[in-house]
């Protein structure tokens, strides 16, 4: 779009305004156009707008999510993420389950002219880790959070997968292929994550009975809170079908509990109340070994993830890639507490 | 010999700089930046002050371990690969204690103020 001289001079802001406006009045009913059209992200993999729906004499804030500069994106067998045509059928799925998602308003189609990507409703609250572990703000809400996330993930992985588009199969053996594969690819021997490796290999669940929707990515961070609790489940790019409690090992794998080591679940709250919340929502019974080896596999995968920041660390201009690179050994560390502490962490 | 000051001490200025003054004169986008900046240079540092020592008891540790020489990178590899095919466990005389020692030596490095970090070190010294 940014090639139609009829958008010579207008700013990537002014024509996504426009091409919104067009969208409202002919998607929505009343729709008088958008305003306050914010680009809120720029980041690599897609871009995030926050603007207004001026429809009926009201204002209605929703978010556009889109691929960069709004690029139409051809996924392959090998791609990780699920594209976000693809995330939009997702979240639309989840929301109907009553978990809590975003609304999706409208999935974009060539004709809109702002590439790939969806319109789906600002869901207003705090997304920032830290802030949910320590802002006095959710003192009062932050003992009950962990039932709740343990609530959400039973209805989460209650969804028929038969209605669902389809997505990756991915248990444990195909996720541990990946993450060794990874590894490999590092070229730096890592002793403490070889121990991991063996030690997740000696502990395989047994292959999958029934595949679940898994979210792939349900962490402290990726959840939108406010005083009430878990508002919003977001950032579905690596939803796949898979073992559940790949999803509640995640959730309690020690980078994502911001500092409060004692609460392993986000930093909030303790295992037991989210196993116990996802038991008393219909999940199925949670297994301690089972859901430990995700945990291990977690800190795992962060590491691995870490670690495999340095060839983008040397091919670019950024020194934070170079620092998360140096996180790897928060992981070990991690590791050697789970595998060779004394007692539970 | 290079004249003084040492480059640590340089580094640990260069740090101040970047957390102080410069981070005071700059928006929130660039601030951040500084801070990462500032974290990075203060890796170093650490790595200057700390991994000589560090890495020369790493290296005895490993020789005594597998029983053979060489340097940091070979001896590592070899461990990861006697891990690997399961030649040594955390039973094995000497394995976690290893682990242990060389896991603490790098946080002490990269992330002294990780909670992971501080949590180990009070485990372990309580033991």
């Amino acid at each position: 779009m940014a090639d139609d001289p009829a958008n010579a001079g207008k700013s990537v802001g002014e024509i996504v305004a426009e091409r919104l406006s067009a969208i409202a009045r002919q998607r929505f009913p009343g729709a008088e156009g958008v305003t306050g059209v914010t680009r809120l992200t720029a980041g690599a993999t897609q871009e995030i707008w926050r603007f207004d729906l001026q429809q009926n004499g009201t204002w209605t804030p929703l978010i556009l999510r889109r691929t960069p500069g709004g690029a139409v994106v051809e996924r392959t067998a090998a791609s990780t993420s699920i594209g976000l045509d693809t995330e939009a059928e997702i979240l639309k799925l989840v929301f109907a389950a009553g978990a809590p998602a975003p609304e999706v308003r409208h999935v974009l189609t060539p004709d809109d002219g702002l590439g790939q990507g969806f319109i789906m409703a600002f869901v207003a609250g705090e997304t920032l880790g830290g802030r949910i572990v320590r802002d006095p703000r959710f003192a009062e809400v932050r003992p009950k959070l962990a039932r709740q996330c343990g609530e959400i993930l039973a209805r989460i992985h209650a969804i028929p997968i038969d209605g669902a588009p389809p997505l990756k199969r991915a248990g444990a053996a195909e996720l541990i292929e990946q993450l060794q594969a990874g590894y490999q690819a590092t070229g730096w021997p890592r002793p403490v994550f070889e121990l991991a490796f063996r030690w997740l290999g000696e502990r395989m669940p047994p292959p999958l009975q029934q595949p679940r929707l898994v979210h792939g990515d349900f962490r402290n961070g990726n959840l939108i809170f406010d005083e009430t609790g878990v508002v919003a489940v977001l950032d579905w790019e690596l939803a796949h079908f898979g073992d559940p409690m790949a999803d509640l090992g995640w959730i309690c794998t020690a980078p994502w509990r911001f500092g409060a080591v004692d609460k392993p679940v986000g930093g909030f709250g303790q295992r037991e109340d989210l196993w116990e919340g996802y038991e008393a929502a219909g999940g199925q019974p949670v297994d301690r070994a089972h859901a430990l080896f995700w945990e291990v596999f977690g800190s795992l995968r962060w590491g691995v993830m870490c670690a495999g920041m340095i060839p983008a660390f040397r091919a670019g201009d950024s020194v934070e890639r170079g620092v998360i690179a140096r996180r790897a050994s928060e992981n070990e560390v991690d590791l050697m507490r789970l595998l060779a502490g004394k007692g539970a962490v | 010999m290079q004249d003084e000051p040492r480059p640590d001490e340089i580094l640990s200025r260069v740090a101040n700089f970047l957390k102080g003054a410069a981070t005071r004169e700059s928006g929130p986008h660039i601030s951040f930046q500084l801070r990462v900046a500032a974290n990075a240079i203060e890796i170093c540092q650490r790595q200057l002050t700390l991994a000589p020592q560090a890495e020369a008891e790493e290296l005895a540790r490993l020789r005594a371990l597998l029983g053979s020489g060489g340097d940091l990178p070979t001896l590592n590899r070899e461990l990861a690969e006697r891990i690997r095919s399961g030649a040594l466990t955390l039973e094995s005389p000497g394995l976690s204690e290893h682990l242990w020692a060389t896991t603490l030596a790098k946080l002490a490095v990269d992330q002294p103020n990780y909670a992971g970090y501080r949590a180990a070190l009070a485990e372990r010294s309580g033991s």
